[in-house]
């Protein structure tokens, strides 16, 4: 970790979106108080909590194994928490009751963790975490062990619940499409640094590194000579897929459009829309795709081999900070 | 290495197989097809033994001891009633014993796990692996030597002129009379079974997954509130199989109490009755009381749920 400067608004969803081994899980156990910074402050609501216990920062975790006690029911578990913290009988069984009803979880409540699927053991770990009411709900990579399907469903659970809870919400995850559907905004992380913050569009659609462009979303990167011969500056660019339009040859760009002339060398049938990698003339390659309105498989797949002209409206290009101008950005950051 | 290529039109024939290797490709068959019988194959030499000489001398124990000694000649009488049990009964001498022997028995065990705990723990969570390595190595090491010589060793430190009274007496601290007492059956056989007790004790706190106490610690509890909810229902199973070992391995016992104590166990009262009287039948009335003690101790180990995590 080096020289990480976040700052997280309340009630915020906020997502550290990186490969692994960037360090956005040492981050969060350094919030939560398992691991502690060898310098810097992390201010909890105006009060420095590093140095402090964990059981003593007013924050919770969703564990990405969830970490259930296993000799507990469902019910002891998501009270263990105000237990241990000496709140009483009546108020202790309302919010225990609360919790469960909102998970969705009351009528497992007698049920030990081993007796439970894989989301509704997710949804204990999080019943636990949201019944202690924390100022910060951290979530290491929650819905990595479940499947597709489910986890799609619990994006959408996930991010309504910390709306009708209004909480703060740091989410840990490398799954790209995960952070840009659920947060508010999100931290890009590289070796230990922050590359980028933003909203999910402003990171989607101004990615401010090369390494922004390619971890979210698809890399589509020009640099060098092909840069200058293309939009006829030096500056590395990076271009969105879908903002690609494949056309002929022969066709003329409009004034507002940037092109280049190249061949497919490889077409991607994916059912809704067909990616093709097109080597350029002016050297390096860009990722199209392109929805199959029309199209059948069997028109796509002839496209292989084929001379074609890529246009893009000159504002989808991005000029972005290539390895050698990171320095510099980071000074200026 | 030199490899012939097939020639084109040459086809693959393999050579007929030979007697054995049909023989082998039957066996394979009908143990694929027969479950059963791969299942006898595999239980059936350890349930010969459980069942023929483990359960049956157990069988034939609890039957002896129907039977009775003729006062008069010495010899067994194969006539069933409960004389011996009467017996056993009627005079407190035994009774004396059995309870002498349980309770050292429980007084090591609870001893044992007292020590085992932190040892494991320290082990287990907080040692690095080279520190492990060398506390388990120290564990197990004892176990290499004779079960004699380690009891023998302890009648030198512990005996009047031993080396325990010895180093107190260089420190001018006086002198303590541990020798050959009840006090020492508890020392020796807390040292004896210590390594029973804490290599499961052991094995249980060492998968316990760390984000189990990250969890708890999370949730704002303190260490201590960790280790009492978290961590020591989770080693129970763990405990119980060790404190299995020191109990029934105490009250099993018949040569400490006779190398560094003063007092006779169960077991003492068996062998004189086994070797020196010809009373087999009242050995074997005898027997079934540390067996019916241990039946109990289990009974209660698995009312605490202490099997159900194992």
């Amino acid at each position: 970790m080096d020289g990480v400067n976040l700052e997280v608004r309340g009630g915020e969803f906020f997502s550290l979106l990186g490969p692994s081994g960037c360090g956005k899980t040492t981050c969060l156990r350094m919030i939560a108080g398992f691991e502690e910074p060898t310098a810097g402050r992390i201010v909890l609501h105006g009060r420095n909590v590093a140095g402090l216990p964990a059981y003593e920062r007013d924050v919770n975790t969703v564990f990405q194994d969830y970490a259930l006690f296993p000799h507990m029911s469902v019910r002891e578990n998501v009270e263990y928490g105000l237990l241990v913290k000496g709140i009483g009988g009546a108020e202790r069984r309302r919010r225990v009751m609360d919790a469960l009803r909102m998970m969705r979880l009351d009528r497992f409540d007698r049920r030990k963790p081993g007796e439970l699927s894989g989301g509704q053991r997710q949804r204990v770990a999080l019943a636990r975490a949201i019944v202690n009411q924390p100022r910060v709900l951290l979530l290491d990579e929650p819905l990595g062990a479940l499947d597709l399907k489910l986890r799609q469903t619990m994006q959408i659970e996930l991010k309504s619940i910390q709306e009708r809870l209004s909480m703060t919400f740091i989410y840990v995850t490398h799954d790209q499409e995960e952070a840009l559907t659920m947060s508010d905004r999100l931290a890009v992380m590289n070796q230990g640094k922050v590359e980028q913050v933003g909203s999910p569009a402003e990171v989607y659609e101004r990615p401010a590194t090369g390494f922004v462009a390619g971890f979210v979303g698809a890399s589509n990167v020009l640099s060098g000579e092909a840069a200058l011969t293309i939009t006829g500056q030096r500056h590395a660019i990076t271009v969105r897929p879908e903002k690609i339009r494949l056309g002929r040859a022969d066709e003329r760009p409009e004034a507002d459009e940037v092109s280049a002339l190249g061949v497919v060398r490889d077409v991607v049938y994916v059912g809704a829309f067909t990616r093709y990698v097109v080597d350029l003339e002016a050297g390096g390659e860009l990722v199209v795709l392109e929805q199959n309105l029309t199209m059948s498989s069997m028109d796509v797949l002839q496209a292989r081999g084929r001379q074609v002209r890529l246009f893009w409206n000159r504002q989808h290009s991005r000029a972005i900070a290539t390895a050698g101008d990171d320095q510099k950005k980071e000074e200026v950051g | 290495m030199a490899q012939r290529l097939m020639r084109p039109g040459e086809r693959l024939t393999a050579p007929p197989p030979s007697a054995v290797r049909r023989l082998r490709h039957r066996i394979g068959v009908f143990l694929h097809q027969v479950p059963a019988a791969r299942l006898a194959l595999l239980l059936g030499p350890v349930l010969l033994w459980m069942i023929v000489i483990y359960l049956g001398s157990l069988a034939l124990l609890f039957l002896t001891s129907f039977w009775r000694q003729d006062p008069v000649t010495g010899a067994i009488v194969q006539d069933w009633g409960l004389t011996n049990y009467q017996f056993l009964v009627g005079e407190s001498v035994y009774r004396i014993i059995a309870i002498r022997t349980v309770g050292i028995a429980v007084a090591v065990t609870v001893t044992d796990i007292a020590l085992a705990i932190p040892i494991a723990y320290y082990a287990a969570r907080i040692a690095s692996p080279r520190v492990r390595t060398l506390l388990l190595l120290s564990m197990v090491l004892p176990l290499w030597s004779s079960y004699l010589v380690r009891v023998y060793a302890w009648r030198t430190i512990l005996s009047g002129d031993g080396v325990l009274n010895w180093s107190l007496h260089q420190l001018h601290l006086g002198s303590v009379n541990l020798g050959f007492s009840r006090w020492s059956l508890w020392i020796v056989f807390s040292y004896l079974w210590l390594p029973y007790v804490t290599l499961p004790v052991y094995a249980a706190l060492e998968r316990i997954p760390n984000s189990l106490i990250e969890a708890s610690t999370d949730l704002g509890a303190r260490w201590i509130t960790t280790f009492r909810r978290v961590i020591l229902p989770i080693a129970l199973p763990g405990i119980i199989a060790g404190s299995i070992f020191a109990f029934s391995l105490t009250i099993g016992d018949y040569i400490a109490p006779d190398l560094v104590g003063d007092t006779e166990f169960i077991g003492n009262v068996i062998y004189q009755n086994v070797g020196i009287q010809n009373d087999i039948p009242f050995a074997a009335a005898y027997a079934i009381v540390p067996a019916l003690v241990m039946a109990v101790y289990l009974l209660i180990a698995r009312q605490l749920k202490a099997f159900e995590a194992l």
